[in-house]
C-alpha cells in the first residue's frame, strides 16, 4: 500500500472549527481546559469573542451549551469522548438530545488506540452510550479529511451532532473529492463477493489493509465504511449481506453497543448471515502505544483477516 | 411601594395555589410542598418582574425562566395559565396522556416553558448559556433561575456558580427556594447547605436574603436588583416554608411529594380561600 501523511482527526476538526467561524457568527465555541489538545484552541485565538473556557467542569459546559443553543447559537463543545458522554451523559441526554438543540459535539480520545494515557482517556463505550440516546447525529470519521467534512456538515445540519474524534495520528487516505454523504456508508473496494469487512473510524484503513492481504490468498471482499453511526445505512448494509453472505465488523470500541452491535441488529432483522465483530471484547485497555494495544487485544489488521477467514468459513460450513 | 400591587400579587398567589392542589388531586401524582413554597415568588415574577408576552412565548426578548426545580412544575403551569400562555382548563391534565403540562418540564410541549427541567442541578448551567447568548447578540433580557435548596447538594452548581461569576453575568439571577426540606428529611439534617450566603458570595455573587412569602419584601429584592450596579450575577435566598398556605402540608417532609384525596382537597381549598375548616386532617 502506498504511503500516506499522518494525521490525527482532532487537528483537522479544529481546524474546521476556524474556517466555520469565519463563515459562520452564530458559532460559538465551548471548551473544558482541553482546547489545546483537541485544537479548538485555534478558534479560541481567532475569535475569542465567541470562545469560552469552562475550566474542567465538562457537565457545566454542556448545559451552558444547551442554554446558548436555545438563543440560536449553533454550539460546538469539545473535549474527550470518555468526559463528554459519561460524566456529561445525562445533560446530553435530558437538556441536549430530548429539546432537540443544536450543540455539537466533538469528542477526541475515541478507542484504545488513544494508548499511554489508558483507561481512564479511552472511550469504548461512547458509541453505545450515545447510540441509545435517541436524537443524537453520530459521526465517526476514518481520518483527517472526512473529520474536516463531518465537522462542517455538522454545522449544517439541524440538531445535535456527535463527532468521535481519535487521539493519534492516522493515514490521511481519503482524498478531498470523496464524497462524505450523511447516513450513506462508503464501498471503498469491491474486490468480490467472499466477505463484506464493515469499519468505522481507525479501523477503516485496517479493513483496507486487511482486504489487502486476503485478495493475495485469493479471498475476495469489499470493504464498506461505515462514518455516519447513526442514521445507519441499513440498505446499502443488507445488499453487502445479501451479497457476500459473512459479514466482519471492526471498530476501536467494545463489541458491545457500537458499529458492531448496530449492524448485528440490522442484519439480525432484515437478512441474518454469519457474522465476526472485531473490537474490544467486553473488557478494558491499558496503557501501551495505540499499535501494540490493537495487536495485544486482537484488534489489529491480521485479526480482521482472520475474522473474514473464520465467517466464511462459517458461511460455508452453514454453521452458524 | 405600591399597596394595590401587593394586594393583587397577594390574591394571584392564592390562586394559584389553588390550582396547585387542585392540579395534583386531578393529576394523583406531583410535589405540592415545593409549589406552595414557591407560590409567591413565582407570581412576583410572571406578574410583575419578567418581561413577557403571552401572545408570543419565543419572542426573542423576553426575559427567560427556568425552574431548575422542575419537580414544582404545577406553581409554574398555574401562572403561565394564569397569566395567559394557555387556557386554565388544560391544568386538569398535568401528568395524563398526551397533555401539554408533562409530569416535569418541557420546553417543545408548553407554551411558555423555557427549558427542560427536573433533573436537579442543571438550570444554573443552561441560565448562563442563555445570559452569555444574550450578551453574545447585545440584548438586555434577563435570565431568571430558580433553584431549590436541596438540588444545591448536586456539585454541577457549583461549577456554574464559579463560571457566571467568572463571565460577569450580571443578567443573571438565581432564586433559592430555601424551604428546608428535601424528600429524605430536612436539608440540614441530610447534607447541610449552610452557610449558604457565605458560600455564593465566596463565589464572587452578590446575594440578597428575603422571606419568601412577603410580596412587599420580594418586590423590593427586584428592583434593587435592577437597579443595582453590581458588575456580576445575583442571587436571591427565599427563606420559605414547605407546603405555605395549607396548615396540613406546612414543613412537612410528606408532602413533598404525594397527591391530595378529596377531603384534603376541600380542606386545603378552604383553608385558602380563608374559610373555617373546624376539620383537622
Amino acid at each position: 500500500m502506498r504511503q500516506f501523511e499522518q494525521k490525527a482527526t482532532w487537528v483537522a476538526y479544529g481546524e474546521a472549527l476556524v474556517e466555520l467561524g469565519h463563515q459562520r457568527k452564530d458559532l460559538v465555541v465551548l471548551d473544558a481546559d482541553v482546547a489545546k489538545s483537541i485544537s479548538s484552541n485555534k478558534f479560541h485565538k481567532e475569535f475569542p469573542e465567541r470562545a469560552f473556557n469552562v475550566g474542567v467542569a465538562e457537565q457545566n459546559m454542556m448545559g451552558i451549551a444547551a442554554g446558548l443553543a436555545t438563543t440560536g447559537k449553533t454550539v460546538f463543545v469539545s473535549t474527550y469522548a470518555v468526559f463528554a458522554t459519561m460524566r456529561a451523559c445525562e445533560q446530553i441526554r435530558t437538556f441536549i438530545a430530548n429539546p432537540g438543540l443544536n450543540v455539537k459535539i466533538g469528542a477526541s480520545h475515541g478507542g484504545i488506540h488513544t494508548g499511554e494515557d489508558g483507561v481512564t482517556h479511552q472511550a469504548i463505550e461512547d458509541l453505545g452510550i450515545i447510540r441509545s440516546i435517541p436524537g443524537i447525529t453520530i459521526f465517526s470519521p476514518s481520518d483527517a479529511v472526512f473529520a474536516a467534512k463531518c465537522t462542517h456538515l455538522a454545522a449544517e445540519m439541524e440538531g445535535p451532532v456527535y463527532i468521535r474524534l481519535t487521539r493519534n495520528p492516522v493515514p490521511v487516505f481519503h482524498s478531498i473529492n470523496d464524497d462524505f454523504i450523511v447516513g450513506k456508508a462508503v464501498e471503498l473496494v469491491d474486490y468480490g463477493t467472499d466477505v463484506t469487512i464493515v469499519a468505522t473510524g481507525i479501523m477503516v484503513f485496517k479493513a483496507l489493509e486487511a482486504a489487502g492481504r486476503l485478495k493475495k490468498k485469493g479471498v475476495c471482499s469489499k470493504v464498506l465504511e461505515v462514518h455516519t453511526i447513526r442514521p445507519l445505512d441499513r440498505e446499502t448494509l443488507v445488499a453487502a449481506a445479501r451479497e457476500t453472505g459473512a459479514v466482519v465488523i471492526a471498530e476501536d470500541h467494545n463489541i458491545n453497543g457500537g458499529l458492531g452491535s448496530a449492524v448485528a441488529e440490522v442484519l439480525g432483522e432484515e437478512y441474518p448471515v454469519p457474522i465476526e465483530r472485531v473490537g474490544l471484547r467486553d473488557t478494558y485497555g491499558e496503557s501501551g502505544e495505540g499499535e501494540t494495544l490493537l495487536t495485544a487485544y486482537r484488534m489489529n489488521t491480521e485479526h480482521i483477516e482472520e475474522a473474514c477467514l473464520k465467517v466464511i468459513r462459517k458461511k460455508d460450513k452453514k454453521s452458524y | 411601594m405600591d399597596l394595590a400591587l401587593i394586594k393583587k400579587l397577594e390574591t394571584t398567589a392564592k390562586e394559584i395555589r389553588k390550582d396547585v392542589v387542585e392540579m395534583i388531586y386531578h393529576a394523583g401524582s406531583g410535589h405540592p410542598g415545593g409549589s406552595l413554597s414557591a407560590a409567591d415568588l413565582i407570581t412576583a415574577l410572571y406578574f410583575n418582574e419578567l418581561n413577557i408576552d403571552p401572545k408570543n412565548p419565543r419572542w426573542e426578548d423576553r426575559d427567560r425562566f427556568i425552574l431548575s426545580k422542575g419537580h414544582c412544575c404545577p406553581v409554574l403551569y398555574a401562572a403561565l395559565a394564569r397569566v395567559g400562555f394557555f387556557p386554565l382548563e388544560e391544568l386538569k391534565t398535568l401528568r395524563k396522556f398526551r397533555s401539554r403540562l408533562q409530569g416535569h418540564p418541557s420546553m417543545n410541549k408548553t407554551p411558555g416553558v423555557d427549558m427542560n427541567s427536573g433533573s436537579l442541578g442543571n438550570g444554573i448551567s443552561i441560565g448562563i448559556g442563555r445570559a452569555l447568548g444574550a450578551r453574545l447578540d447585545g440584548k438586555s433580557y434577563r435570565v431568571f433561575v430558580m433553584v431549590g435548596d436541596g438540588e444545591l447538594q448536586e456539585g454541577m452548581n457549583w461549577e456554574a456558580l464559579m463560571a457566571a461569576a467568572h463571565f460577569k453575568l450580571k443578567n443573571l439571577i438565581v432564586i433559592i427556594d430555601y424551604n428546608n426540606l428535601q424528600v429524605d428529611g430536612s436539608v440540614d439534617e441530610i447534607m447541610d447547605i449552610a452557610p449558604l450566603k457565605q458560600k455564593i458570595t465566596a463565589f464572587g455573587w452578590q446575594v440578597y436574603e428575603v422571606d419568601g412569602h412577603n410580596m412587599r419584601e420580594i418586590l423590593d429584592t427586584f428592583a434593587r436588583i435592577r437597579h443595582s450596579s453590581w458588575k456580576g450575577p445575583s442571587a436571591i435566598i427565599a427563606y420559605t416554608v414547605k407546603g405555605k398556605g395549607v396548615s396540613f402540608m406546612e414543613n412537612r417532609v410528606e408532602w413533598h411529594g404525594r397527591a391530595l384525596s378529596q377531603r384534603e382537597l376541600e380542606v386545603a381549598l378552604k383553608e385558602l380561600d380563608g374559610r373555617e375548616t373546624g376539620e383537622a386532617i
